[in-house]
């Protein structure tokens, strides 16, 4: 996981100093915000020529999602300054772990709480001094990685029907708004697309609620506001 | 201007983290704003993807890099190493650059 986590950063680092911000910015921002995908968010809008104001603000965003990390955590976190620095290590991963080896949750949430806390801002600067040394990083289709990094970290997310529709909707939101609205913003009009959740096949009971939509749960209940997994594939079809 | 916004995100990222804990054992979260704040991270992230993907400063960015990022995408839909994927994405764009 580790390993993921530093060849992340280091295309983190990469990308920061290509945006043309100083070697020193991802290494920093790296340590004190610490969540890798709002960051790769803040370089994105900031390195496009947008406010660092609007990347601050989708950022946020990004990250409303440890207020329920945090809701959802089991008792880990001790108290004092534990609990200070153990507040700043939440993260995707060590939740993930606290949440699923519950007979070693503390163990587990802080072995891999700290681990990404070295490992993120280390592989920022060996990327931030890797990419400082390119003159053309886009000769290298460094700029091909990037979205490359964060469709791989949220695949496991598309591979969820409740998030694919509103996202692929979010998506195309996006990419319309492009050449009209200031750069940053189109990301934040995909937000839109959270409207039409509800004629998407609404939220579903749980993740696993809807990762079992294969033909073969034809007979399960419908919980939801569709008529049924069935006709809500045909609905989709519909509208492809 | 940036490194000001930057520590916005950064004290801003650590209230939310911090909240949760706080408010564990004072209010019960409904679960589906829960799964709504999950959709919205998933939805700005894959609005990033096309973006950054597709478009280039408001117009349409060259071929080379679409056609990078959908061989590492594609790569990475079929479970292959992050690595892997990645450093493909690039090195398709690359040579493409080459050509």
């Amino acid at each position: 996981m580790c390993l993921a986590v530093g060849v992340t950063s280091v295309s983190y680092g990469a990308v920061s100093v290509a945006s043309g911000l100083p070697f020193w910015f991802p290494v920093v921002m790296g340590t004190l915000v610490l969540a890798g995908s709002s960051e790769f968010l803040f370089v994105g809008i900031v390195g496009a020529g947008g406010s660092p104001v609007a990347g601050a603000l989708a950022g946020l965003l990004v990250n409303a999602r440890h207020l329920p990390y945090g809701l959802a955590l089991p008792d880990v976190l001790g108290r004092g300054w534990r609990r200070a620095l153990g507040v700043h290590v939440m993260n995707d991963e060590s939740v993930v772990f606290a949440l699923t080896r519950k007979e070693n949750a503390a163990r587990s949430y802080w072995t891999s709480g700290i681990g990404v806390l070295v490992c993120w801002p280390l592989g920022a600067l060996l990327g931030a001094a890797l990419g400082s040394t390119v003159s053309d990083p886009n000769a290298f289709g460094l700029d091909a990685m990037f979205p490359v990094v964060i469709l791989a970290l949220i695949l496991p997310s598309l591979r969820d029907r409740v998030a694919r529709r509103p996202a692929l909707l979010g998506a195309v939101i996006a990419l319309v708004c492009a050449p009209l609205l200031p750069t940053g913003l189109p990301l934040l009009a995909s937000l839109a697309a959270l409207a039409a959740v509800p004629l998407l096949g609404g939220l579903g009971t749980s993740p696993s609620a809807s990762a079992d939509a294969s033909p073969s749960a034809d007979a399960r209940p419908s919980a939801g506001p569709s008529a049924g997994t069935s006709g809500d594939a045909e609905s989709e079809r519909g509208r492809a | 201007m940036i490194v000001a916004s930057m520590l916005v995100l950064a004290v801003g990222t650590y209230l939310l983290r911090l909240s949760g804990p706080l408010l564990r054992t004072r209010v019960s979260f409904p679960p589906s704003a829960e799964r709504l704040l999950d959709v919205a991270a998933v939805v700005l992230l894959t609005a990033l993807v096309a973006v950054t993907a597709l478009t280039e400063g408001g117009g349409p960015a060259d071929a080379a890099r679409p056609a990078g990022v959908l061989v590492g995408g594609v790569l990475a839909w079929r479970k292959a190493s992050f690595m892997v994927a990645v450093l493909a994405a690039a090195a398709t764009t690359a040579v493409l650059r080459l050509i």
